[in-house]
């Protein structure tokens, strides 16, 4: 499985989180929101203008924008297979 | 739409002690979890509430009386964590952590408890008289989650309490425990953290040296972590807590580097290591939360995630967000006219009452015209109009507020103003200025970049407060609506177009200024889209009618008192031939004609400074001076007098424009001289809807009147 960016994750998809390379602040900030290696995403929808997305991080709903979560590396889960057992 | 009483105070936090033994008891817990239900419920206080992140802006503090001490407790505004962001989080991270506060108690959510402990954590290191109330116990039981408190006190080794902040009786056990608590001493308690074990030991290192010098509420762990770390954040409030000599002495100066380097050589560098503490509270977090949290996760959020996909989704979402505002105005302007002609007629009876009493009482016509079109005429007639739809409006807002609609609105809207270079967060600030323009530009503190939340303040006044409200719809009605079969969809209409057009500016300036005087590229940007929670009817009325309706009225009338004596002595103290209102509203006269306005119209403006809602009424009072009509009460009467002034549909539209977009209330621009440190931002808040609303005016009228010519 290789990595791809959490821009590229499709609505519906499934992920896990692998390396956060955002600036400082932001990145304090998706840590503080639950987003830390190994975490694992699920890509809810993106907003009416395709931008920002909503991602279900730990049970919680969290917006983020294209251009910052370009900078999120994730590992997308295959089809079918259920990253929540 | 923050607006409350609370929210205009913004002056530092005094605590207000009651007795010497009175405890201080923060309130901390990550946005939205229901800090201010729990400090309401529990002080009695109206500190304003709704299911959005950062509502609570400025600190409040309220009063609780247990049995044998008092207790103040502060409402802080949310934080995720202790690592501040803007200057809203830096308020509640100082005063947690070297504050004035005897006691903590973090308030978290019972849906997502984990996310919530990671701040739990943090404070524990930080401080140990740590108590943990989790609220919405009610909620999470719906959702099937059923956390359990015993568990998680066991593993916290703190104080635990399940919270419905809601329910009075619920609230009470928060008082009862801490009558009952003992903080134990700072280094009795277990590290709630364990890092990796480099990162262990180099604190082992520091710890000794920082104990000397820590008082009995300061833990030496904590502090070297912050060392370590090097938060530059940080540093300023260390350095007076703890005394520049203590920093710089040159054991631990020569300790922190040996540390450091040390953690360098076994894989954990400076740059990183702040991202593996981060990581390590999110983990111990997780861990705890595992076992405590049994969560029947298939039907966790099913609903939410349809409706979310309702409200958001590419095709619904704008149009829903249409149909939302078109009904809530429709609701409004249909539901208002009934009691607002019920009220006039009382007023004027009264008035009439009034009248007859005192020329029964023989009392000479000055005295009669003082008190009667003076001091009562304007002040009834502004709650005759105002007070119906404000008390089916703000309901019917806070409604959407509470159900959790607000952040969906900022997450449709993002794309937008990311495209004009601001936050999407800038749109809830825009809705809280249909409330109110100087409780949206408070709200302005929600937004961390500096820059983006200038662009919102700036631009707040852009949409109609409800001060402007009630004209708008007066004016549309009489002069836009026919009596035909769709004129009651196509008030509510016009109206909505009215408030596009204003979201419409309000981006179009934001662009500009993000282009000119405020430059600089958007910030990054997360947004929690809470859940959507239940409100409780009853209470949303009583509070929405007690916090912000008659708030918001009784600031107008107070305002109309004044402004209706000097209008009436303007219109009676007499130079030569005219009043001295006449010969005010004479010079400004050819100005106004430009814009499609008269002279009366531009000095009621004018006066109207101090709230946007008395200017109509300036407007009616100054004419019916003139002697044609007595009374001006319902909205026929109103027509047959403005028209009677040379009023056409095109002078309404101008004046609409005019409404839309022209200089803030007086309470406006004071907030954002408070807010922003500077009058000249002040300036510029009151130039820019100022020149744009006169373009817009100048632009309709003298292509109307081309148009006329051809």
């Amino acid at each position: 499985m290789s990595l791809i960016t959490l821009d590229r994750l499709a609505p519906g998809s499934c992920a896990v989180l692998r390396a956060l390379k955002n600036e400082d602040l932001m990145r304090r900030r998706l840590q503080e929101l639950g987003f830390v290696c190994g975490t694992k995403l699920q890509c809810l929808g993106r907003s009416p203008g395709g931008d920002p997305s909503a991602y279900l991080v730990r049970g919680t709903v969290i917006a983020l924008r294209q251009e910052d979560c370009r900078e999120i590396l994730v590992e997308e889960f295959a089809k079918g297979e259920s990253p929540w057992d | 739409m923050g607006l409350t009483k609370g929210s205009a105070d913004l002056g530092e936090l005094r605590i207000r002690r009651k007795h010497e033994n009175d405890l201080v008891v923060a309130l901390a817990g990550n946005p939205n979890v229901g800090k201010s239900t729990v400090f309401n419920g529990l002080t009695g206080m109206h500190q304003h509430t709704g299911n959005w992140p950062g509502k609570t802006v400025a600190n409040a503090q309220g009063y609780v009386q247990g049995s044998h001490r008092g207790y103040v407790l502060v409402d802080l505004p949310g934080t995720y964590s202790l690592l501040a962001h803007s200057a809203e989080e830096e308020v509640a991270r100082d005063y947690l952590c070297f504050g004035a506060a005897d006691r903590v108690v973090v308030v978290c959510d019972a849906t997502c408890l984990e996310r919530n402990l990671h701040l739990v954590l943090q404070i524990l290191e930080a401080r140990s008289d740590v108590l943990v109330a989790v609220n919405l116990m009610d909620e999470a039981k719906r959702k099937g989650i059923t956390p359990d408190l015993a568990l998680l006190q066991e593993r916290l080794g703190i104080p635990v309490l399940g919270l419905v902040a809601q329910k009075k009786k619920s609230l009470a056990a928060l008082p009862a425990l801490l009558d009952t608590y003992v903080p134990p001493s700072s280094l009795a308690k277990v590290p709630p953290i364990h890092y990796p074990p480099p990162i262990e030991a180099a604190l082992a290192d520091l710890i000794p040296l920082l104990q000397a010098h820590t008082t009995e509420r300061q833990s030496p762990r904590w502090l070297a972590l912050k060392l370590l770390e090097g938060d530059t954040s940080l540093l300023g409030e260390l350095q007076w807590q703890l005394g520049e000599e203590v920093l710089s002495s040159p054991t631990l100066v020569t300790a922190l580097d040996t540390a450091r380097e040390r953690l360098k050589t076994e894989g954990f560098p400076p740059e990183t290591l702040a991202d593996t503490l981060a990581t390590a509270t999110t983990l111990a977090a997780e861990t705890i939360c595992k076992d405590v949290v049994c969560e029947n996760a298939s039907s966790h959020s099913k609903r939410d995630r349809w409706i979310d996909r309702l409200l958001t989704g590419k095709y619904t979402a704008y149009p829903l967000m249409l149909l939302l505002l078109l009904a809530v105005f429709w609701i409004t302007i249909r539901f208002a006219n009934i009691p607002s002609a019920f009220l006039s007629q009382c007023f004027e009876g009264l008035l009439e009452w009034l009248t007859r009493l005192l020329i029964h009482l023989q009392a000479p016509e000055w005295l009669m015209g003082l008190l009667i079109d003076g001091l009562l005429r304007v002040p009834l007639w502004v709650i005759s109009v105002m007070l119906p739809p404000m008390a089916i409006f703000f309901p019917l807002f806070t409604f959407l507020e509470d159900v959790g609609y607000l952040p969906r609105i900022a997450y449709n809207l993002d794309r937008p103003f990311h495209a004009c270079r601001a936050c999407g967060k800038q749109s809830l600030t825009m809705c809280m200025g249909f409330g109110c323009n100087a409780a949206g530009v408070v709200g302005c503190r929600i937004i961390d970049s500096p820059r983006e939340r200038m662009l919102a303040i700036l631009t707040n006044s852009f949409v109609p407060c409800n001060g402007r409200f009630p004209a708008l719809i007066s004016l549309i009605s009489i002069f836009l609506v026919g009596s035909g079969a769709f004129s009651g969809a196509l008030a509510p209409l016009l109206l909505t177009l009215c408030i596009l057009l204003g979201v419409l500016m309000t981006m179009a300036m934001t662009k500009l200024l993000a282009h000119t005087v405020l430059r600089g590229a958007p910030s990054s940007f997360a947004l929690e889209l809470p859940p959507f929670r239940r409100p409780q009817l009853g209470r949303l009325i009583l509070r929405s009618l007690l916090d912000r309706t008659l708030f918001v009225l009784g600031r107008s009338v107070t305002v109309a008192i004044p402004a209706g004596l000097l209008i009436w002595l303007m219109t009676n103290l007499t130079i030569g031939e005219m009043s001295l209102l006449h010969h005010c509203a004479d010079l400004l006269d050819p100005f106004a004609r430009l814009f499609g306005m008269d002279g009366v119209i531009l000095l009621a403006f004018v006066l109207g400074l101090p709230a946007n809602e008395i200017i109509l009424p300036i407007i009616t009072t100054t004419y019916l001076c003139e002697g044609t009509l007595m009374e001006c009460e319902s909205l026929l009467e109103m027509q047959t007098l403005l028209s009677a002034n040379g009023w056409t549909w095109a002078t309404a539209v101008s004046v609409i424009l005019f409404l839309l977009f022209h200089w803030p209330c007086s309470t406006t621009l004071l907030t954002v001289k408070k807010e922003t440190g500077k009058w000249r931002w002040s300036l510029l808040a009151a130039v820019l809807p100022t020149v744009v609303g006169l373009l817009l005016c100048l632009l309709f009228t003298q292509s109307l009147r081309l148009l006329q010519q051809i």
